[in-house]
């Protein structure tokens, strides 16, 4: 089908089941809870390589925070719950607790829980305090600009990694141009992030290699300069070719953001809008892109 | 959980309503009147649970006409203020008294929400362990304490009186939050474990004499601190935020703002383990 002009292949994205989380990241100016959630989610975007992957969302005004203060909402995936306790104490620790004026809440209302605050709190060294308020229980831990608060227990929840489509186009201006409209709609949708760099990916990966030891490599046939070399799958007249990674942390949020997305993203000099999948054999979740356009 | 502002709504036709039958000064101990023990029963059930009058076995058929059946809704009219223990122990439900309570009004309750149109009377919420309390007028002594010898107080939940308290308020307390927009009376947060008090209103004299662990934030004029407090900083205590945020959510008028620092912090009672603190507003 074409939508815009533009090719719309019909497959799908095959997405597949990981653990979210949602924090809220308050401070004392909206650019202080900016730079810490920027940080704790920085260096975050391939679970392959990163451990998790992070995001945020569109800052939330002071009435809308635990603390009435200005705050980001920092979301995080990983594979387990397991790992999401070590990314999160980490993150939280070097990335919020050290940032001035901060202080770190659950943001999802769920009943399943990692630790967070309670491990953290014996940076305090004794002097740490709990405060236990409607079932949430609060550590305050003394730091020198005064406390750092932080949520004992942060909620996760079974969520969706790895939504996706590709923009391939005439130039990589072009294709950089549709990449970036396609994510300037999706960073409204709540919930879902795009974790790779201004959430663009150029780096695709196939889950093969030539090399013993190396599990990803190159995606091959949607590098346009292997042409002639190896198998492309491009179009004619294709040069470059960006991806758009989505995680959610349900189905829903991560649909809602491709249907934002992939609509945005056929502009002047896409050629096709494409998607990566294993066939349906790995993935739980299918996002059919003709579907999706079609709403 | 609903607003505290418009908690004591008008009766509906979902609710037990006890009416008082006659005004007495006679003490009556009515622990029976609880959302927990009226649930599922029939007018006729209620009307047959026991109370006591003075030390005179009765039911409370008795001393109240009963209209309403089968809810964990239950509304209090008449005079009450002599009635002992209304609402004891209970874990569920909303229980409105529409006047004066008596003492031990929501002792040792774990759940639900209790609201008071207008005054309580002492022990108000003693020992709770959960729930709402919300009382429009003022409240006596020992609001969420510990009944001589026991060890702990209040223990979760939240208690919010408008008026004035009087002596002791939050009598060891180990947890929860206590709000009084009035005064309080004298050594408010004795022999805190832990948990919050916090007074809008003036805070009374010798405030957490004894207290181990706990807070207590005055808003109002500069209390008369005992000398086992020291003076610590000056800071913007960011957890009264989320307090605070909690409140507004529970439909308290407060704001951000009325509540802003920074807070003189005082620490001790250094005659104990000196791990209690005292927020001045500044």
């Amino acid at each position: 089908m074409k939508y815009q002009g533009v090719e719309i292949e019909d497959t799908f994205a095959e997405a597949f089941e990981m653990w979210g989380s949602r924090l809220i990241i308050t401070a004392a100016t909206p650019g202080w809870a900016e730079t810490a959630a920027r940080v704790a989610t920085g260096l975050a975007t391939s679970i392959i390589g990163c451990g998790c992957e992070a995001g945020v969302n569109r800052p939330l005004p002071p009435e809308r925070t635990p603390d009435g203060r200005p705050g980001v909402p920092a979301l995080f995936f990983t594979t387990s719950k397991e790992a999401m306790e070590a990314q999160l104490l980490t993150r939280v620790g070097q990335g919020v607790m050290t940032s001035p004026t901060s202080a770190c809440f659950n943001g999802l209302n769920v009943r399943e829980r990692v630790k967070v605050g309670s491990r953290l709190r014996y940076f305090g060294d004794g002097f740490q305090v709990s405060k236990y308020v409607e079932g949430r229980r609060l550590w305050r831990i003394p730091v020198m600009d005064g406390e750092f608060v932080v949520e004992e227990g942060m909620g996760v929840r079974p969520a969706v990694g790895g939504g996706n489509f590709f923009i391939m186009a005439e130039t990589q201006e072009a294709g950089l141009a549709a990449a970036e409209a396609a994510v300037a709609a999706m960073v409204e949708v709540p919930d879902a992030i795009m974790p790779f760099p201004g959430g663009i990916v150029r780096s695709g990966s196939k889950i093969s290699s030539k090399y013993k030891g190396q599990h990803v490599s190159s995606n091959t046939p949607y590098c346009p300069t292997l042409r002639g070399q190896t198998e492309v799958e491009l179009p004619e007249g294709a040069e470059a070719v960006f991806e758009i990674v989505v995680d959610g942390l349900d189905e829903g949020a991560v649909r809602k953001a491709l249907q934002a997305g992939i609509p945005a993203a056929c502009g002047d000099g896409v050629l096709r809008i494409s998607a990566g999948n294993y066939g349906g054999k790995l993935g739980k979740y299918q996002y059919h892109l003709h579907k999706l356009v079609r709403g | 959980m609903g607003c505290l502002s418009c908690a004591a709504l008008a009766r509906t036709s979902t609710e037990v309503t006890l009416r008082r039958r006659e005004s007495s000064s006679i003490p009556i101990e009515a622990e029976t009147i609880s959302p927990d023990r009226f649930r599922g029963l029939s007018e006729t059930q209620i009307a047959r649970l026991p109370a006591y009058y003075g030390r005179r076995l009765v039911t409370l058929g008795d001393l109240f006409e009963i209209e309403g059946v089968h809810t964990d809704q239950i509304g209090v009219e008449g005079d009450v203020s002599h009635v002992k223990k209304i609402g004891y122990g209970m874990t569920r439900g909303s229980l409105t008294i529409r006047g004066d309570a008596g003492p031990h009004t929501g002792a040792l309750m774990s759940g639900g929400e209790l609201t008071i149109d207008g005054d309580a009377g002492d022990w108000l919420g003693a020992q709770m362990k959960g729930g709402v309390i919300n009382v429009m007028g003022g409240a006596g002594n020992f609001v969420g304490g510990a009944y001589p010898g026991e060890a702990r107080g209040m223990n979760r939940g939240l208690i919010v009186v408008r008026g004035n308290v009087g002596q002791e308020a939050g009598l060891r307390m180990r947890r929860g939050l206590i709000v009084v927009l009035g005064a309080t009376g004298d050594f408010p947060g004795a022999h805190m474990i832990a948990g919050t008090l916090l007074a809008l209103g003036r805070l009374g004299p010798r405030p957490g004499a004894g207290m181990k662990r706990g807070t207590i934030v005055a808003l109002g004029e500069a209390p008369e601190l005992l000398p086992a407090f020291r003076y610590s900083g000056t800071f913007e205590p960011v957890f009264l935020r989320f307090y605070i945020q909690h409140l507004i959510k529970e439909g308290l008028m407060l704001s951000q703002r009325q509540l802003a620092g920074p807070y003189l912090r005082y620490v001790g009672d250094f005659n104990e383990l000196g791990k209690g603190e005292i927020l001045v507003h500044v």
